[in-house]
C-alpha cells in the first residue's frame, strides 16, 4: 500500500490540510481577540445606568438610554420600509420578472447597491432627506438604513424563491390556482425561514451602520422619541465617545459596543437557526 | 386487471366507436421555441375511460399531456395550435379562463408535490379555491378525498401533521386526494409512479382503475406493463408523432405499425 507515489500524496495532502487549518485559526483568532477585547473592556461599564441614564457631558454619570432607544426606533423605520419593499421586489425577480430584461436590469442595480459605501447612501440621503427639511432627523436616519437593507432583503427574497421547485408551483397551478395565491401560499410558505432569515440578517446589518447616520441623524444626547428631530443611536455614540478624551465616555463606548456585537450576534445566530432545518431536507 | 371493454371485439370501426369521447385532440402542433415537439396529433379521450401514453423519451408524450390543462401557458415561448375539445369547447381558446379549466381538469405529477403544511390543509387548500364550504362539510369532503385516496386509514389520526412527513407513495395518494377532491372531470397522471417503489405503485395503479369509473383518465408511463395493466386505450407515440392508438390488448398484441411492434418488444426505447 504505501508505495513512493501514495507517500508523497499523503504528505502534500498533509501539508495544505495544515495549510487550511492556520488561514481559519488566523480568521478565526481576530474574532475571537475583538469579542475578548469587547467583553474585557465592555462588561465593566455594564450596569443598569447604562440602561436608564442619558449620555451625559464629561464629569457627570451618564447612559446610553437616548442612544439604545434611537437605535431601536431608527432601525425600526429602516425595517418598515425595507421589508415590504424588498420582500415584493425580490418576488418580482423571482415569480413575475425571471427572464425579463428589466429583471436582468433590477438585478444588476441591486447588486450594485449591496456593495455601495455606505457612506455615499449616507450622502444621497442628506440630500433628499436633510436639506430640503433644513435639519437633520431620526426620519431621515432610518430612510438611510432602509436603504442599506433594501438590496439585502431583495437578493434573499429572490434567492429563497428561486428554491421553489418549479413542480410545486405547477402543482399548486393544476388546482386551479390563481398566480397570486400560489406565491402567497405556496411559495412564500415554502421557504418561510428563509425569507425571515434575510429580514434577520438585514436588521442585524443595520443596527451596525455608522456612516449613513453621521449625516442623517446626526445624533442627540439627549433623549429623543421624535423622529423629526436629531436622534442619537449606538454606533453614532461609539463613534463619538471612543474618540472622547474622557475616560468614562470610552468607557461607555466600550459598552455601546458590546451592546451592538450581542445584538448582531444574536440576530445572526437566530437567523442561522432558522435557516438550519430546512437546508437539511 | 380485467380488461371488459365492449369495443375490443367490434370489428373494423374506430375503437371505442361508441364510446363517448370527453375529449377529442385534433391535428395537435406544438413548439418549444422553435422546435415543433408534436406533429398533428389526434387522437381521441373516451369518457370514464383510462388512455396511456406510451414511447420513448422524448416523443413528446408529457407535452401532449401539459397541452389538455394548458399547463405550458406558465412557460413563454411555447405554444400550441390545433384543436383540443373538450366536450365540444376548444381548450385552445386564448379567452379561456386557466383556472376554472385546471379545476376541471386535474394533474398528478411524477414527484409527489405535497405543499408544506397540514394533510387536511392539503386537500382543503384546493376546495376552497373554488366553494365556501362550513367546516363539517368540509370535513367531510376531506374524509371523502382521502378514502378515495385510499390514505383515510393511515391518515385519519394525523390530519394536522405536515404533509411532508408522508412517505413517498403517502404523498402521492395525498397529491391524488387533492385533485380529487376539486372534483374535477378529467384527470391526468404523468408517470405517477416513476419515482416510487412497486408496492406504492402496485397501490397507485389500483387507485386508477377505481377512478376510472367516475373520471376520464390519462397517463403518461414509462412502463408498457403499467400501460398494459391500467390502461382501456393505448396511444403509442413516437417523435413527435401519434403513431398507433387503439385499444389496448390491441396495441400490446396485434399493433399495426412496425414501430409500435419494436418498441413494444423492446428493440428500442
Amino acid at each position: 500500500m504505501a508505495n513512493a507515489l501514495y507517500a508523497g500524496r499523503r504528505a502534500r495532502n498533509g501539508l495544505w490540510a495544515a495549510f487550511c487549518y492556520a488561514a481559519t485559526a488566523f480568521g478565526l483568532a481576530w474574532l475571537a481577540l475583538i469579542l475578548g477585547a469587547l467583553l474585557w473592556k465592555g462588561v465593566g461599564g455594564l450596569s443598569i445606568d447604562v440602561f436608564t441614564k442619558m449620555t451625559a457631558p464629561p464629569g457627570v454619570r451618564g447612559g446610553l438610554l437616548n442612544s439604545i432607544v434611537g437605535s431601536l426606533i431608527q432601525t425600526a423605520i429602516g425595517l418598515a420600509l425595507a421589508a415590504p419593499i424588498g420582500v415584493l421586489a425580490g418576488t418580482y425577480l423571482a415569480e413575475y420578472g425571471r427572464h425579463t430584461r428589466l429583471a436582468t436590469v433590477i438585478r444588476f442595480i441591486n447588486d450594485i447597491l449591496l456593495s455601495a459605501p455606505s457612506i455615499v447612501i449616507g450622502l444621497f440621503v442628506y440630500q433628499f432627506c436633510v436639506v430640503p427639511f433644513g435639519h437633520f432627523s431620526g426620519l431621515a436616519g432610518g430612510v438611510a438604513l432602509a436603504v442599506i437593507a433594501t438590496p439585502i432583503i431583495v437578493r434573499t427574497t429572490e434567492d429563497m424563491l428561486g428554491l421553489v421547485p418549479n413542480t410545486l408551483r405547477e402543482a399548486a397551478s393544476a388546482l386551479g390556482m390563481p398566480r397570486s395565491l400560489v406565491i402567497r401560499n405556496v411559495a412564500y410558505r415554502a421557504v418561510m425561514s428563509g425569507l425571515v432569515t434575510g429580514v434577520l440578517l438585514a436588521i442585524a446589518r443595520m443596527t451596525g451602520e455608522t456612516a449613513p447616520l453621521i449625516f442623517t441623524a446626526l445624533g442627540n444626547s439627549l433623549f429623543n422619541a421624535d423622529v423629526t428631530q436629531p436622534m442619537s443611536s449606538l454606533p453614532l455614540i461609539i463613534y463619538e465617545f471612543a474618540r472622547s478624551p474622557y475616560a468614562e465616555q470610552q468607557k461607555l463606548a466600550w459598552t455601546g459596543a458590546l451592546i451592538v456585537t450581542a445584538a448582531v450576534l444574536t440576530l445572526s445566530i437566530l437567523a442561522r437557526l432558522l435557516a438550519a432545518p430546512k437546508r437539511g431536507r | 386487471m380485467d380488461m371488459t371493454m365492449t369495443s375490443a371485439q367490434t370489428g373494423p370501426a374506430a375503437p371505442g366507436a361508441e364510446l363517448r369521447d370527453k375529449i377529442t385532440v385534433k391535428n395537435l402542433d406544438f413548439y418549444y421555441g422553435a422546435s415543433k415537439a408534436l406533429k398533428s396529433v389526434s387522437l381521441p379521450l373516451k369518457l370514464s375511460r383510462v388512455t396511456a401514453f406510451i414511447g420513448p423519451s422524448g416523443c413528446g408524450k408529457s407535452t401532449l399531456l401539459r397541452v389538455l390543462n394548458r399547463m405550458y401557458d406558465l412557460y413563454p415561448g411555447q405554444r400550441a395550435e390545433g384543436e383540443v375539445l373538450m366536450d365540444g369547447e376548444n381548450l385552445l381558446d386564448p379567452r379561456l379562463d386557466l383556472n376554472l379549466l385546471r379545476s376541471r381538469i386535474g394533474m398528478v405529477f411524477q414527484k409527489p408535490t405535497p405543499f408544506p403544511m397540514s394533510i387536511y390543509d392539503n386537500i382543503a387548500f384546493g376546495v376552497r379555491l373554488y366553494e365556501k364550504l362550513p367546516k363539517s362539510e368540509m370535513d367531510g369532503r376531506v374524509e371523502a378525498a382521502l378514502k378515495r385516496a385510499a390514505l383515510w386509514g393511515e391518515a385519519k389520526d394525523k390530519l394536522k401533521t405536515s404533509g411532508l412527513g408522508l412517505s413517498g407513495g403517502q404523498q402521492q395518494r395525498l397529491c391524488i386526494a387533492r385533485t380529487v377532491a376539486i372534483e374535477p372531470e378529467v384527470i391526468l397522471f404523468d408517470e405517477p409512479t416513476s419515482a416510487l417503489d412497486p408496492i406504492a405503485t402496485a397501490k397507485i395503479e389500483e387507485l386508477i382503475d377505481e377512478l376510472s369509473g367516475d373520471y376520464t383518465i390519462a397517463i403518461v408511463t414509462h412502463s408498457m406493463q403499467q400501460a398494459a395493466r391500467v390502461s382501456h386505450f393505448t396511444a403509442f407515440m413516437y417523435l413527435g408523432e401519434m403513431i398507433e392508438y387503439d385499444d389496448t390488448k390491441k396495441v400490446f398484441t396485434a399493433p399495426h405499425d412496425k414501430r409500435t411492434q419494436d418498441y413494444i418488444t423492446g428493440r428500442f426505447g
